[in-house]
């Protein structure tokens, strides 16, 4: 079960802005995603080391080596708004 | 109301960027004076699709620390997600570790009022930098350049007990970061930041106080400074009935206070989880091995040996081995003139001296180890007064010559021949046989004017101590 | 057509050209295709001169392929079927993206998907609904829906897809493709749009087992960019298809049979079944118990890890930037969450909302990292199971493709449709779906072939027995 009010916190957390309707809508939808998800609850899992990521690869670390890749342009070519190139965003308070 | 009735507890959270030539995660430079968002790169400016790799230097120089810091290093630990939302934070995460951390259980031993003193570490893990934001006007401006570069965050244990102690331990960690060369300490710069948790109790109390968190601290002056104000604070809000809030709160050196930064009050919630896209950290025993072979010989050590080989007091040997090119300076001016406490008197004196005045480091000193040990070999061996070798001090760092070179120009060679001094001193005392009428009536005084004259006449380069000698004798009468 | 084109027999620019005219024709019925290459022509008769030059060409020289809209593509427009994404150019293109190039593959355009990757259905994305090129009223399949269709449709050779949770393969079950999720690591995910870093494998999509594998041949291998890519060496798999299944053992795992599977689709599962039977290979019954919890788990991990994946997408730096001229944001909160609830359509949203709660403070044991933990047994499960048998059979999805708007008002039962391709990703397995035959009213349907890690031979070999027994010769609608 998932209420409104913690749909809100979530979508704070996550950056999200929901209209009411759609925070309504979701913790109907979420609550029932979520009760279907109990049963995972009832494995045993004691001891069991979680599996993150699948891969067979032990461990891997490159070469502390600079390889320049493009420039200050290509950086900032798909940015919204700039000064120079330096990324522009509304002030900052806090 | 006294403040002797309350105890500060301190802890210190330490970030480190490491001297690595590339990011923690991408194989973007770190190197300092680039054009905006010049030292970038898809992995670092957070593009949908770019993937993070390891800087195995990053890995070394974090172990590294972590075995001079006392440290356990984990056989194995853990890239975890720290999320939350920046504009300086391009991926809305920041990686680094939580739960298994690359170094954990250490300890620092630093000196203060004379005795040593300890502080555990707690962990000390390995993340990436945050970019960096500028307010201009109307508008927030984000330079990514540093966005990624390797930290190293040392986390001590609440051991603190005045800023004083918390400021000396921090030079202290500085001290072995330098050693290591693998932070340039850099306060004012950002290359170490330093961070406090602090908090008060009344003496005895078992129970810690609520920690307010300190940041924008620069400099170790301020360290000391921003807590003592802050615990003052702390001790005046609990004394008139309130609580003390459990926030960050920022230091103004200006106008020496602290003040809260405004932000939300639910504390955030980081939602960390392993990093996916990066596999765990494995640490060999054989490489660890290596890696602690390798380590130089720390500041501590190297104190406790000058001490014990050199027979230098505490204060000399911490003073001598504050930075580690300054101890080599001085050990190789001490081996090679035979004479340690000489040695340590001219860097301590002269040498640092010198250095302070032209504000510029050791290893941009003008006179070269081998130079300044000639110097001393060169008094010890009478060649010179200790008089005439502080003038010869002044030439070679003028011209950073070396002393035999300038004894020769100069025709410096201390006098020791023994009747030329005497020949010297009948002809001054014959030339002021008033002055030696009045000595022999009692005006002991004027001995000082007969060294003088004497020294006057030999241009500084009689042997002081032969015309004592053959002075007093000749006086006598 | 490759070996075509590389003995001249046709030009690479006429294979193009014609290609391009099949899209202009059918690209605004079937929506396959967000943005197409203007520089493709132009490559194509790069290969042609080449060859005419007697110069070494790829191994896919002059093939004209789609690339789903979730790899960056240098310079073309790369928009993950997104609002938030929409003008975004990549300053650099994905690992796949470029071998593909390297091989002399001829890159089309981007094809349409589910936003961000999240659906079954392609019919989340910001661009418009792609539909099934057999039947226009259903839908192709998700996420990799506008791959799909573009194979399906004929306007593209073969394409690359992603798989999730099952996205490459259940549009391919329900556009009569052949479609390979590859081993998890066996394939770059550096500049692939991430949605779940643990789960998603780039792979392709053809009309034939030996084009899939052709393909997959091209894209495979590790990549330091990546640092999850195996070291496993990549064979040359279509050189080594072989049909005689002797001493092949097939696992029929019994929880892949359950009466929730629509008759058709069992009944076509059935013969396939029969096929390789037929090639030699022997089956078994298997039990896979804990099947019934692969999407909640998947559902769990996935969007943890899609939550943090999508952090990235704020406005800042790249993609949508919500409009403050007239409303300024009154703090960086505001411009975030403004940005990011226009950009973002709803099912991105729901999934990030699950997410984070799924992670956050009070929440991680119980959800996240308990859902890790099953992970773990589950792996453990395939692995036990393989050791008695070298690859699964059983149903790609429950039923074929469903009518669009069928099921997109429900989540829980959109999501449930994944509960035969999950397991794949969670355990890092491969998988294929290959066409074995249609419903009753006409719509493809896939069998899935499921093999240890790294042994997609086993998928080829069987998937090719299969397609030789089906000889499945309809046409789609749109190709009629």
């Amino acid at each position: 079960m998932i209420s409104e009010e913690e749909v809100s916190r979530v979508a704070d957390l996550a950056r999200l802005s929901l209209s009411t309707e759609e925070v309504q809508r979701l913790a109907t939808q979420l609550s029932v995603v979520l009760q279907h998800f109990d049963q995972v609850a009832k494995v045993a899992t004691d001891g069991i080391e979680p599996l993150v990521t699948p891969t067979d690869v032990l461990e891997f670390r490159r070469d502390d080596k600079v390889h320049p890749w493009a420039n200050a342009e290509a950086a900032t070519q798909n940015a919204p708004e700039k000064v120079g190139n330096l990324f522009k965003v509304p002030p900052v308070v806090g | 109301m006294s403040y002797n009735d309350w105890e500060s507890v301190i802890g210190l959270e330490i970030h480190a960027q490491l001297l690595t030539d590339s990011k923690m995660f991408s194989p973007d430079s770190t190197h300092f004076g680039a054009a905006d968002n010049e030292h970038t790169h898809p992995v670092s400016l957070g593009m949908p699709g770019a993937l993070p790799v390891l800087n195995a230097k990053a890995v070394e120089f974090s172990a590294m620390t972590g075995l001079a810091l006392n440290c356990k290093i984990r056989q194995r630990s853990v890239f975890a997600r720290k999320n939350y939302f920046y504009p300086d934070l391009p991926k809305g995460y920041q990686i680094s570790q939580y739960d298994e951390p690359l170094c954990e259980h250490g300890h620092v031993d630093y000196f203060l009022n004379g005795e040593i003193r300890r502080v555990g570490i707690t962990r000390a893990h390995m993340e990436e930098d945050a970019g960096k934001s500028v307010h201009q006007g109307e508008a927030t401006l984000i330079n990514l350049n540093r966005a990624g570069v390797p930290l190293l965050e040392i986390v001590s244990e609440p051991d603190m007990r005045t800023p004083e102690e918390a400021a000396e331990y921090a030079r202290t960690v500085r001290k072995i970061l330098r050693y290591l060369n693998v932070c340039d300490g850099n306060l004012e710069e950002g290359s170490l930041r330093c961070d406090c948790n602090v908090s008060v109790r009344k003496k005895g109390e078992a129970k810690f106080g609520t920690k307010v968190e300190l940041k924008n601290i620069n400099s170790f002056r301020f360290v000391e400074k921003a807590l003592e104000y802050e615990i003052k604070r702390q001790i005046d809000c609990i004394e008139t009935g309130e609580k003390i809030k459990q926030e960050t709160r920022l230091y103004d050196s200006t106008k020496n206070r602290t003040f809260t930064m405004r932000s939300k009050e639910d504390a955030h919630d980081y939602r960390y989880f392993p990093d996916p896209d990066l596999l765990p950290v494995v640490v060999e025993e054989n490489w660890l091995a290596i890696l602690k072979a390798k380590l130089p010989e720390l500041p501590l050590a190297r104190a406790g040996r000058f001490q014990a080989d050199y027979q230098l007091p505490v204060y000399d040997a911490f003073v001598l081995t504050t930075e580690k090119a300054l101890a080599d300076y001085f050990e190789a001016v001490a081996k090679d003139s035979s004479n340690p406490k000489a040695a340590s008197n001219w860097v301590m004196g002269e040498v640092l001296r010198e250095l302070n005045e032209h504000k510029i480091e050791i290893e941009k000193c003008p006179i070269a180890a081998v130079d300044l040990a000639r110097l001393i070999k060169m008094i010890d061996g009478k060649e010179i007064s200790g008089k005439m070798a502080k003038d010869i001090f002044a030439e070679m760092w003028q011209s950073g010559s070396s002393p035999v070179h300038i004894v020769k120009a100069k025709g410096l060679s201390q006098v020791t021949d023994t009747s030329t001094i005497e020949k010297i001193v009948d002809d001054v005392m014959v030339a002021s046989q008033q002055a030696v009428a009045d000595y022999r009536r009692g005006k002991t005084k004027l001995f000082g004017f007969f060294v003088g004259q004497v020294m006057k006449v030999s241009k500084g380069q009689a042997s002081p101590e032969l015309v004592n000698q053959i002075l007093t004798t000749k006086l006598k009468g | 057509m490759r070996d075509a084109i590389a003995k001249r027999e046709i030009r690479a620019r006429e294979v193009t050209e014609k290609f391009m005219g099949q899209i202009e024709k059918w690209n605004p019925r079937l929506n396959a295709y967000i943005t197409l290459n203007e520089q493709a022509l132009e490559q194509a008769k790069q290969i042609d001169q080449r060859l005419s030059r007697n110069e070494k060409v790829g191994a896919l020289a002059g093939v004209p392929v789609a690339i789903k809209d979730l790899l960056c593509t240098k310079g073309l427009r790369t928009t993950a079927a997104s609002k938030i994404l929409h003008n975004f150019v990549p300053p650099f293109s994905a690992t796949v993206v470029e071998r593909l190039e390297a091989a002399g593959a001829i890159n089309l355009g981007k094809t349409n998907l589910d936003e961000f990757a999240m659906g079954s259905s392609s019919e989340t994305s910001h661009f418009g609904i792609s539909k099934n090129p057999w039947n226009l009223e259903y839908v192709p399949g998700g996420s990799s829906g506008g791959s799909a269709a573009a194979v399906a449709g004929g306007l593209a050779c073969a394409a690359v897809g992603t798989d999730t949770g099952g996205s490459i393969r259940q549009p391919s079950s329900f556009c009569g493709l052949v479609g390979v999720k590859p081993t998890y690591g066996r394939v770059s995910r550096y500049g692939i749009v991430a949605y779940a870093s643990s789960l998603d494998q780039a792979g392709p999509m053809a009309r034939t087992v030996e084009d899939a594998a052709l393909v997959l041949e091209t894209i495979a291998g590790r990549d330091e960019r990546d640092s999850t890519t195996s070291r496993e060496n990549v064979p040359q798999w279509s050189q080594k298809i072989s049909t005689n299944l002797k001493g092949l053992k097939v696992g029929l795992p019994k929880e892949y049979y359950s009466d929730q599977v629509h008759p058709d689709t069992r009944e076509r599962v059935d013969q396939a079944v029969e096929a390789v039977r037929a090639a030699g290979a022997e089956t078994v019954e298997v039990s896979l118990s804990l099947t019934d919890l692969a999407v909640s788990i998947y559902y769990l991990v996935a969007t943890s890890e899609a939550s943090s994946n999508l952090a990235r997408y704020d406005g800042v730096r790249f993609g949508y930037r919500s409009d403050f001229s007239k409303r300024p944001a009154e703090d960086i909160a505001e411009f975030y969450c403004r940005t990011r609830g226009e950009g973002f359509g709803s099912e991105v949203k729901r999934r990030i909302i699950l997410g984070t709660y799924a992670l956050s403070s009070g929440y991680y044991d119980a959800y996240y990292k308990k859902a890790c933990q099953v992970r773990r047994l589950m792996r453990e499960q395939f692995l036990e199971v393989f050791s008695r048998c070298q690859i699964l059979m059983g149903p790609v999805c429950v039923s074929p493709a469903f009518k669009i708007g069928g099921r997109i008002a429900d989540p829980l039962k959109m999501y449930l449709n994944d509960i035969f391709t999950t397991s794949a990703n969670l355990v890092g397995i491969p998988g294929m779906s290959v066409p074995a035959g249609f419903s009753k009213a006409g719509l493809p349907i896939g069998v899935q072939l499921l093999a240890a890690h790294f042994q997609e031979q086993h998928l080829f070999n069987a998937g090719k027995a299969i397609e030789e027994a089906m000889d499945i010769k309809e046409l789609p609608h749109v190709l009629q």
